[in-house]
This record gives structure tokens, C-alpha cells and sequence, in this order.
């Protein structure tokens, strides 16, 4: 599939992530990615090269945590969920990006 | 080298930050303090660039040919260099304003209806 | 701490790599699955996941690098960023570590002498095993003392060995000095008698021939000497042919039989010696052929010992104590009257630990370097106040850049990492610049506290403990600077910040405040260094100006040795006479006397007496006593009050005389002139008791020191002496250049045989040797007080040039309005006097407080001294009034229109 220019995507990955483990509850990184792509309307897409890394280091942050559980069709796989330090974070970077956004609609629409 | 967190952030802030230079430009030509105090005015003081990222920015926007620059006189009397925006850069502000508001529309999909301005 | 987990994680390394790869495999599982939901064949739907996932491999190590790469990156890229910050404002970088070289400098300093002094054990075999043996306090005897640390007399180190079971070696040692010529102007080894059980017992081997044994040290005595190295390359120019040669000790020929490793000084700390030989060797090297071995009540040796496995410096303490009757039983003098023999037998020793060897230097020191270390403690806290000052401002300045990264999700942490390491940086430049300050402080302290006569040694080699302590200041520095700006400067929300520059948001208001009490906090402690200063140098004047009693210049000191002359006696009184008519007869010499020992020259003689009939024994009634010739008083320039000087006619044969000064008279006379009055003088036991007619009453005189309570003091006639020595000192009150009569005093003694030796000094520079520890503190004291006055008016300044800055347009304003210049000037002045007067009141309290601890290191001056403490206040506002006066000026004279333009 091909990959949409979203450079932006990159700086927000915490964000997304947490947001999604928030509403949606433990997932895995698989989920993560389709839970993403499917909501955004294939408009992000999350570059699995980028997701692990980031999960692994949310976790040492404490902002997020992981158990292995097995899947309804057997399989093993690792369950991320959101912890209150994480929601922390989630409402100090849904902060930071409202602000932003704001900032360059206003721009945008100054006239 | 910064955390990569902080790598994605500048990332970020480096694009967004082009749009607003390139946004800015758009009324006329400005030197690099007259398009600082306007992002400024415009976002309601919600940015606040610092003027070495400012002259970075303007930097590479001049290496890719977004804008050029020429010296002129300000309105102190003082010689500074005026940014004004090249038809390509005109046609990348068309591109990259659509970008940033589907980016935004979908992460507000994601993230949820964005709070009502205080 | 997401740190810590980082480092764990590279342990943990396989784990992670197997957790990942689960991961992964999952991820691929499932993907895989859709596309075969989708319809695409498994073999192909695999090979498409897998393209899609990418590299496993450099998933893998992107999620594991991020562990230690990511610290050490993060720690480098710190490094790098804080480096290339600093090198944007070279001024406030070059003024930073400057300040903190000196102030980490001269800690480092005054530590090391510290730690060479008290803490550095000795480097001998096991030092912890070394214990040294003394007396209990207020142990009663009596007798002579001939040198430094002379606690035991031979007869009792031989009671002891055979009598003690506590140790497995014991060590005897006495210092001395040899001259090494053999006429004419001496040269002195520093010089150490030592047991044969010495070398060996501390494990010191020879590093050329061999060292001093058990067989060196018996009555057959074939004396050897051992020498330092220092000595064998100062003498012998490290020639190894100097083995066998012989050295010249006080005129006894005595060969080199080995040289000792350059580490070895000996066991006192503060003092190095050059040429060792056996006990035995002082019956030799005596005048008597009998020294003072056999004496009982000749105390010239020092005690240490090595505990035997299993006994500690207690057990071996209690034991020492258990064994004191026997021991002193068995040592008593014959000569110990009755009262103090009975003393005597009740005296106990102990042992105390040794580790750190023995010094003589160690108490008199203790005060002065604790008070010296306090001193430069408060200069590096001044020094940090105001980096944490300029830190505060650099990162007003940085605001809006701090806030963006902040807004931009940076964590907080993140960025007061980033800063702290600035603060870092230069704190570790600061110190590694500080040793090197520390290296030539400590040189110049020894230097200041030498004199010819007692040459200070310190092994002032850097160990552990030093570099500890400079790198714990480092650290501790830069938390204590950088720390709460870093903290500060991101405490602030974003948004406040972006509207803070140029307008007053509350934090800003806020860090203003701290900046305020750190600039009062440094004009208190540097007032507090200012007045310690002046209380010292006060001191010192007085000290340099206080009237001994006698005249302290114009008068030249001899000190004569004819001993190698040989000659009896009975002779020795008409060589006096020769000698100091041949010096008196110099050109330029307005008289000249004989002493028994100068003034202030650390000799001294005790005595009991017993005024008109009473007896002396036991009276409690102490003088001090010196031998005067005719003539001292008026060549001394000391006042005759009453009576006469010595003349030729009280000699041997006559009466006996003695002058007194004006405090024996009040003490043991009631203050009536005792001129015609006499009194007894005691004897050792069996001994009758002399009586003595005042003749003459002279003004009070120092006598060990300059800085004592005048002592009762009496003289003898040096021609009634009986038992006249092989040395005299002779005291010239001269006219003219002092060079040319010493020089002349040399060829007029030279004259009568070329087997005398002699020094000749000025006295003021004897005088001014004894003052040395207190030039020493003035000057130190006075130097750091400076330099705390500096550091603080710098913090003034730049807070002054700081607030100025934020009020510009406040001022442009009133100035277009039309206020003059010298109500601009005053409005700003008003702060900068309302800092310095709290800051003032603060220092003055502290030091009133304070001033306590420098009372035994003063002379003269109240620790709380109205005229100090006045000239610190009057000093340091004249000095901040000039900090604050200058940004005020040039404030009044900006053009007011720029002020008020926004930029």
C-alpha cells in the first residue's frame, strides 16, 4: 500500500497512540496500526518501523504498560494499555496539539 | 542529537513552521523580525518564534526556492533583508495548507471534536 | 526513572530481543492473515507481510539502540549542545569558570594541607598497626627538654621494651640538627637519632646500601648514617659513590651506609629529615662523651610502637596504663624530691593511634586551617550565587526558545537535563582550572610559613581524597548554581512565558525575587569575609606594633659555637669576655651583651622560687629565667626602673645577683620596689637552695612569644653561671648598614679561631619568623575577603545592570517627560541601596554572630571589633554604591526616545 506524505504523522505518534489505547482499551501494536488507519479514513498510516520503537519507549516512560495474553484465534501477543501517568501525558499533548492547531488556523485564516 | 520524541517534535515543528512563514508571506514581502511579530499577532501569541529558528527556516526556504530575498530598508531607518514569496513557493502554500488540514481533520477523528476556544 | 531501566535493559538484552521478536511475529501473523482473508495465496501473503514490516533486524536494533544509544547520545548531544552555548557568550563563560577555578582552587588548596597535615597515613609498612606511646595529662616531671616532641628518657625506652608484651616492634627516635662544616658559618642537616628497631620495624628498606639494624644500636655504637633522598641528591648529587663517604656531624666524621626511597620523611608529619644514625651515636657526638643516655631526667626521645595481632589501641592503651607504676618505678630520676617523685610514680601512659604519624604542627595548625577552610567555603558559595544569578538572567533570555520546546511536548526533565549540563561543564572546567590553582596556593602557603630555621615538609602528593574532594565541589558547585535556574526557567507554562518577554508576567516577578536575596545573601557573606579579614590584618598591626619591652630594631643577634674549639670549662668565661670585646669594638656597634638565649627565639627556662625566706620547693611560686651579661638592658633598649645593670664585679665569687622585671615584683613582692629584697631558687632534690639579692628592676618583657601575658621574668648574671657552655649569644645594638657589620662580625670572630661557628641575624627577623602565622592569616584572610568583595559587587552590579535593563522604557519615559538626570539616577540608585542595606544588616548580624570562632587566632582585637566591623561596612558600600552608580549613570544618559521605542 502506498504510503501518504505525512511527514506531520511522525511527531505524533505518542499522541495517537495513547488517544487510541484510551478509547479503545489494551491493544497490540497491530491493532494500533489498523485502529488508525481505519478511523483516519487510510488518511495516517502508521509505519510499523516507527510504532515499536515508540512503544517500547512510551513503556519505559511509564506512560504506557504491556502483558502478553493470548488472541481469541491462539495467539500469543502483547496487550498495551494506557496508565494514569500515560493519561497524564495524553491530556498534556492533546494540549500541546490543540494549541498548535489553533495557532496555525488562525494563521491560516487571517486575512 | 535529541530523543527521538524531541526528533519527531522538531520534525513537526519545522514543517508547520514553513507553512507559516509561507502563509505569512502571502500579504507581502517582510523582514525576518516583521514575519516573526506577525506569526505572532496572527496566532494570538500563540507562537512565539525564536529568531534563530526563524532565520534557519527562511534559510532553507531560500535553498528550495520557496522565496527570495532582497535588501531594502525598514522602518527604523535600518538595512535588513525583505523575504517575499516565488511563484513555486506560492504553489507549495496551495499544497501544504490542504496537507496540514487533512492531517488535522484526521486527527481530530482520532482524537476527538477539538475544545471550543476559550 | 526512565534511565535506570535504559542501563538494565542492556543486561537484559536476549530477553528484550526474544520479546520483540514475539512481538513482530504477531504483527507479521496477523497481517499475513488479512492479506490471505483478501485472497492472496499464504506463501505470497507472507513474503508480502514480511516486505511490509520491513528489516526484522532493524526493527529489532532501532527498539534495543534506543536503550544505552539513546542515554550516551543524549548525554553527548547535552554535551555538545551545552558546549556550543557556551561558546555564544565568551564573557560570561571566561568570568564563570574563573570564579569557579578560584573558588574550587583555593578549597582544593587549603584541603590538601588538610589532608597532608592530619589525614594522610604514613607510607610505612601498615601504618594502621602504628601507635604512638605519650603521657597522660598533667603527668608530673621535670628535667630538661632538648628538642621538638621529646616525651621519654633513654633509661625509660629500655624499661619499656623489656617490660611491655602489647607490641612486636617499638621505635625510638629524637630530632636534632648537625652541623655539617667544621668551622666558620654552619650548615645544618635535619638530623634523627633513631633506635636499630626503626628502619625495620616500619619496613623501610634501603633504596642504595642498606638501612639501620638492631646491630648499629649497642654499646660498641660503630655509628652509620642513613640519608634521605632528598638529601643524598642535595649533598651528593645522587652519586651512588656517596656510599661509604663520610659526613661531618657537628664535627664527628660519620660514614654513609645507606639511602632511604623518596617516599620515606620519617615518621613526623610537617618535617623531613636528611641524616639518620643510632641512639648510641648521641654519647658520641656529646661533649661529655656521655650525652644523655644515661639521665634520668634527660628527656629526648619519642615512642612508637606496632600492635601484635589482636590487640587494639585501646587494649594496648589500658596495658600502658596497667604497666606505669613498674615503669616508673623503675625510672625514677635520683634527683625528684620527694613531693615530685611521689608525682612521679602516679604518672600513666597511654597509647593513641599513629596512622597518620605524629606532628608537632597538627594542633597549632588545626584552627587556623579549619578557619581557613571555613573562609574559602564562603568564597566558592559567593562565587556560585552569582553563577546561579547570571544563569537566571541567561535563561530569561532563553525563555521563548525554552517555552517552544516545552509546547512542542519536550519533557521537562528533558530540558533541565540539557541545561544542568551547561552547569556541568563549566563546573568541571572550573575545577580541573582549579587544580591547578590549588598546586601554586598550597607552594605559596608552605612558602609563607617557612622560615630558615624550621623548614616545613608535606607530602602534598594528590590521593584519593583530594581528588574526591574536588570533584564532589565540582558537582556539588554546579548542582547548587545550576539547579534551581534550570528548574525555574521551565516551571513557567508556555503561555505565560510567550507573553512574558518585555511584559511583566508573575514569574518573571518571581525570579526576580530570587535574584534579589541571592545578591543580598552575597553582599552578607562577603561582609562577613570582609570584617574577618580586617580583624586579622588588625591584628597582625597590633601584633607588629605591640611594645615588648625591648627595642626590635637596630639589634643584631649572634649565636656562637666554640664547641668545636674545645675549650675547657674553665676557660669559657674569659672567651666570653673576648668575644664580646672584639664585637663590641666593630665599627657601627654602640654596645654589645651577652644572653643567656634572645628574646622570642622559643628557649626558655622555668624555675620555682621563694620570695625573701620562704623556701622555693613546693611554694608554687613559678618565674621564668635568662642569663644577662652587663650591659643587656641598656643594648636591649629595656628600661632600668630601679637598682642597676650587671657590672664585672658580680662575678663567681661574689654574691649572688639577679635582676627581676616589673611582674615578678607585683606578683611575689606586692608591687614595692624589690631592689635589696632577696629570694630562693629551687634545686633539684638534696640540692640547697640559693639565695639571690635583687639588685636591679627592669620593665616587663616578652619572653616565648609576643602575643603572651607579660610573665614574671629573672636574670642572672651570665658570669656567675657554674657550669658555663661551649656557646654563647651575644646581642649587638648597632648604627648603620646591618650588612656590613655582620659581615665584619664574622671576620672579628673568624679571628679567634676558625673553629667557631656562628649565625648572625637581624632580631626584627627573628621577631618577624615568630609572627609568620599571623602575616599568613592576615594576608589570606585579606586576600579572600577581597576577593568575596569583588564576586559580590560583580552580582550587584549585574543585577543593577539587569533591573536598569527592565526599566528602560520606564525611565526613557519620565526622562521625555522631563525628570533630570539626577533623579533618574537616584530612583535607580534607591534599589541598589535598599539591597546593599539588607544585605549589610544581614552581615553584620552574621558576623557579630560568628565572631567567636577567631578568637584564639587574634591579638589584641576584640572579635567584635566596632572599628573592623565599621570598615567592613564603610568598605564594601563604597565599593557596591560604584556597582550600583554605573548602570544608573549610563541609564540617565541612554537617549530616551530609543528606550521608549518597542524594539
Amino acid at each position: 500500500m502506498p504510503k501518504s506524505p505525512n511527514d506531520k504523522l511522525q511527531g505524533t505518534l505518542t499522541l495517537l497512540v495513547l488517544k487510541t489505547l484510551n478509547t479503545r482499551g489494551p491493544l497490540h501494536g497491530y491493532g494500533l496500526c489498523e485502529h488508525i488507519r481505519s478511523v483516519s479514513d487510510e488518511l495516517l498510516q502508521v509505519e510499523e518501523g516507527s510504532l515499536y520503537p515508540a512503544l517500547h519507549r512510551m513503556e519505559q516512560d511509564h506512560w504506557i504498560s504491556s502483558k502478553w495474553e493470548i488472541t481469541n484465534k491462539g495467539r500469543q501477543a502483547k496487550f498495551y494499555s494506557i496508565t494514569a501517568k500515560g493519561k497524564k501525558q495524553l491530556a498534556e499533548e492533546n494540549e500541546s496539539w490543540a494549541r498548535l492547531t489553533r495557532g496555525v488556523m488562525r494563521v491560516l485564516t487571517y486575512s | 542529537m535529541p530523543s527521538r520524541q524531541d526528533d519527531e517534535r522538531t520534525s513537526l515543528l519545522q514543517g508547520t513552521l514553513d507553512l507559516l512563514i509561507l502563509r505569512t508571506l502571502v500579504l507581502g514581502s517582510q523582514h525576518g523580525q516583521g514575519i516573526a511579530r506577525l506569526i505572532q499577532q496572527q496566532s494570538e501569541d500563540v507562537f512565539l518564534v525564536d529568531h534563530g529558528s526563524l532565520y534557519l527556516a527562511l534559510q532553507r526556504l531560500e535553498e528550495k526556492g520557496w522565496v527570495n530575498a532582497k535588501w531594502g530598508i525598514s522602518e527604523n531607518n535600518r538595512r535588513a533583508r525583505f523575504y517575499a514569496l516565488t511563484a513555486k513557493g506560492r504553489g507549495r502554500l496551495t499544497d501544504k495548507t490542504s496537507q496540514w488540514r487533512k492531517i488535522s481533520r484526521a486527527m481530530t477523528r482520532i482524537l476527538g471534536p477539538e475544545e471550543s476556544e476559550a | 526513572m526512565a534511565w535506570y531501566l535504559r542501563w538494565r535493559n542492556v543486561f537484559r538484552d536476549d530477553a528484550l530481543s526474544t520479546e520483540l521478536d514475539a512481538e513482530l511475529a504477531y504483527h507479521l501473523a496477523e497481517t499475513a492473515d488479512r492479506l490471505i482473508e483478501a485472497g492472496m495465496p499464504e506463501a505470497a501473503a507472507l513474503i508480502a507481510a514480511r516486505r511490509q514490516l520491513g528489516n526484522y533486524t532493524i526493527q529489532k536494533e532501532r527498539a534495543r539502540d534506543m536503550n544505552v544509544a539513546t542515554w550516551l547520545d543524549q548525554l553527548r548531544a547535552d554535551a555538545v549542545y551545552g558546549i556550543r552555548q557556551l561558546k555564544q557568550s565568551p564573557g560570561f563563560t571566561a568570568v564563570a569558570v574563573l570564579s569557579l577555578a578560584l573558588g574550587i582552587g583555593a578549597n582544593a588548596a587549603i584541603f590538601q594541607l588538610v589532608n597532608a597535615i592530619r589525614l594522610k597515613l604514613l607510607p610505612v609498612k601498615d601504618p594502621e598497626q602504628l601507635v604512638v606511646v605519650d603521657w597522660n595529662k598533667d603527668s608530673a616531671r621535670a628535667g630538661s627538654w632538648s628538642t621538638r616532641s621529646a616525651n621519654f628518657t633513654y633509661t625509660q625506652w629500655d624499661v619499656l621494651q623489656a617490660q611491655q608484651k602489647a607490641f612486636s616492634d617499638m621505635i625510638a627516635w629524637s630530632a636534632s640538627q648537625f652541623d655539617l662544616t667544621s668551622g666558620g658559618e654552619p650548615r645544618f642537616a635535619q638530623g634523627l637519632y633513631v633506635s636499630g628497631s626503626f628502619f625495620p620495624a616500619l619496613g623501610v628498606g634501603a633504596e642504595l646500601g642498606r638501612t639501620l639494624g638492631a646491630s648499629d644500636d649497642n654499646a660498641t655504637c660503630n655509628a652509620g648514617a642513613v640519608i634521605s633522598d632528598a638529601f643524598w641528591h642535595r649533598e651528593f648529587g645522587g652519586d651512588p659513590r656517596a656510599l661509604g663517604r663520610r659526613l661531618m656531624l657537628n664535627g664527628y666524621p660519620v660514614p654513609v651506609i645507606g639511602v632511604t626511597p623518596p617516599s620515606f620523611f620519617g615518621v613526623e608529619v610537617g618535617h623531613r629529615y636528611d641524616v639518620a644514625i643510632p641512639l648510641c651515636a648521641d654519647r658520641l657526638m656529646a661533649e661529655d662523651h656521655k650525652g644523655r643516655i644515661p639521665g634520668r631526667a634527660d628527656w629526648w626521645l619519642s615512642i612508637m610502637a606496632r600492635l601484635k595481632p589482636g590487640w587494639t589501641v585501646k587494649s594496648a592503651s589500658a596495658y600502658l596504663s596497667a604497666i606505669s607504676p613498674t615503669v616508673m618505678r623503675m625510672t625514677l630520676p635520683e634527683d625528684y624530691k620527694p613531693g615530685l617523685a611521689k608525682k612521679y610514680l602516679a604518672d600513666k601512659l597511654n597509647a593513641k593511634e599513629a596512622d597518620n604519624g605524629v606532628s608537632d604542627i597538627r594542633e597549632g595548625s588545626e584552627n587556623a586551617l579549619n578557619l581557613l577552610l571555613s573562609i574559602t567555603g564562603l568564597v566558592l558559595l559567593i562565587a556560585c550565587a552569582n553563577l546561579a544569578n547570571l544563569l537566571l538572567a541567561r535563561a530569561t533570555v532563553r525563555e521563548p526558545e525554552i517555552a517552544v520546546r516545552l509546547a512542542i511536548g519536550a519533557s521537562r526533565w528533558r530540558v533541565v537535563r540539557q541545561l544542568l549540563a551547561e552547569s556541568l561543564i563549566l563546573a568541571v572546567s572550573g575545577a580541573v582550572l582549579g587544580v591547578f590553582v590549588a598546586y601554586a596556593l598550597t607552594r605559596g602557603l608552605i612558602a609563607l610559613l617557612e622560615t630558615p630555621d624550621s623548614p616545613t615538609f608535606l607530602s602534598l602528593s594528590w590521593d584519593w581524597r583530594v581528588l574526591a574532594f574536588t570533584a564532589g565541589l565540582a558537582i556539588g558547585t554546579c548542582l547548587l548554581f545550576g539547579l534551581v535556574p534550570a528548574l525555574r526557567s521551565t516551571v513557567l507554562s508556555p503561555a505565560a512565558a510567550m507573553r512574558a518577554s518585555g511584559r511583566t508576567a508573575t514569574a518573571g516577578r518571581e525570579r526576580f525575587g530570587l535574584r534579589r536575596a541571592l545578591v543580598t545573601g552575597q553582599v552578607a557573606l562577603s561582609l562577613l569575609l570582609l570584617v574577618g579579614a580586617l580583624l586579622f590584618v588588625r591584628s597582625f598591626h597590633k601584633l607588629l606594633t605591640t611594645d615588648a619591652g625591648f627595642s626590635r630594631e637596630d639589634v643584631v643577634v649572634v649565636q656562637i659555637d666554640f664547641s668545636k674549639a674545645s675549650y675547657p670549662e674553665t676557660q669559657r668565661l674569659t672567651v666570653y669576655r673576648n668575644l664580646i670585646e672584639r664585637l663590641a669594638a666593630m665599627p657601627g656597634v654602640i654596645s654589645a651583651a651577652q644572653v643567656g638565649f634572645a628574646p622570642v627565639s622559643g628557649s626558655g627556662w622555668d624555675n620555682s622560687i621563694g620570695p625573701e625566706n620562704t623556701p622555693a620547693a613546693g611554694s608554687n611560686k613559678q618565674a621564668w629565667f635568662n642569663r644577662a651579661g652587663p650591659g643587656y638592658f641598656k643594648t636591649m633598649g629595656i628600661g632600668l626602673l630601679a637598682g642597676r645593670e650587671f657590672t664585672d664585679h658580680d662575678r663567681a665569687a661574689s654574691a649572688k645577683v639577679a635582676i627581676v622585671n616589673e611582674e615578678f615584683a607585683r606578683k611575689y613582692f606586692h608591687g614595692i620596689n624589690p631592689v635589696g629584697h632577696t629570694f630562693h631558687l629551687e634545686m633539684g632534690a638534696g640540692k640547697p637552695e640559693p639565695l639571690f639579692q635583687i639588685v636591679g628592676l627592669v620593665r616587663n618583657t616578652k619572653y616565648y612569644d609576643l602575643k603572651e601575658e607579660f610573665r614574671p621574668i629573672g636574670f642572672f648574671p651570665v658570669a656567675q653561671d657554674e657550669h658555663p657552655g661551649p656557646g654563647m649569644n651575644v646581642v649587638l645594638r648597632i648604627a648603620g648598614s646591618p650588612g656590613s657589620i655582620i659581615r665584619g662580625a664574622k671576620t672579628a670572630i673568624a679571628g679567634v679561631s676558625s673553629s667557631i661557628s656562628m649565625q648572625i641575624r637581624m632580631f626584627s627577623e627573628q621577631l618577624s619568623d615568630s609572627m609568620r602565622g599571623e602575616r599568613a592569616m592576615a594576608i589570606l584572610s585579606g586576600a579572600f575577603g577581597a576577593l568575596a568583595a569583588c564576586l559580590a559587587t560583580l552580582g550587584l552590579y549585574g543585577v543593577m545592570s539587569y533591573m536598569v535593563a527592565r526599566r528602560r522604557k520606564e525611565i526613557g519615559i519620565r526622562m521625555a517627560l522631563g525628570a533630570d538626570r539626577r533623579r533618574v539616577v537616584q530612583l535607580v540608585l534607591k534599589e541598589a541601596v535598599l539591597l546593599l542595606a539588607i544585605g549589610l544588616a544581614a552581615g553584620v548580624a552574621l558576623s557579630l554572630w560568628t565572631a567567636q570562632l577567631a578568637q584564639k587566632l587574634l591579638f589584641g582585637v576584640q572579635p567584635r571589633d566596632a572599628l573592623s566591623l565599621g570598615g567592613a561596612v564603610a568598605l564594601l558600600s563604597a565599593i557596591a554604591m560604584l556597582a550600583g552608580y554605573i548602570p544608573a549613570r549610563r541609564a540617565a544618559a541612554g537617549d530616551p526616545m530609543s528606550a521608549v521605542r518597542i524594539e
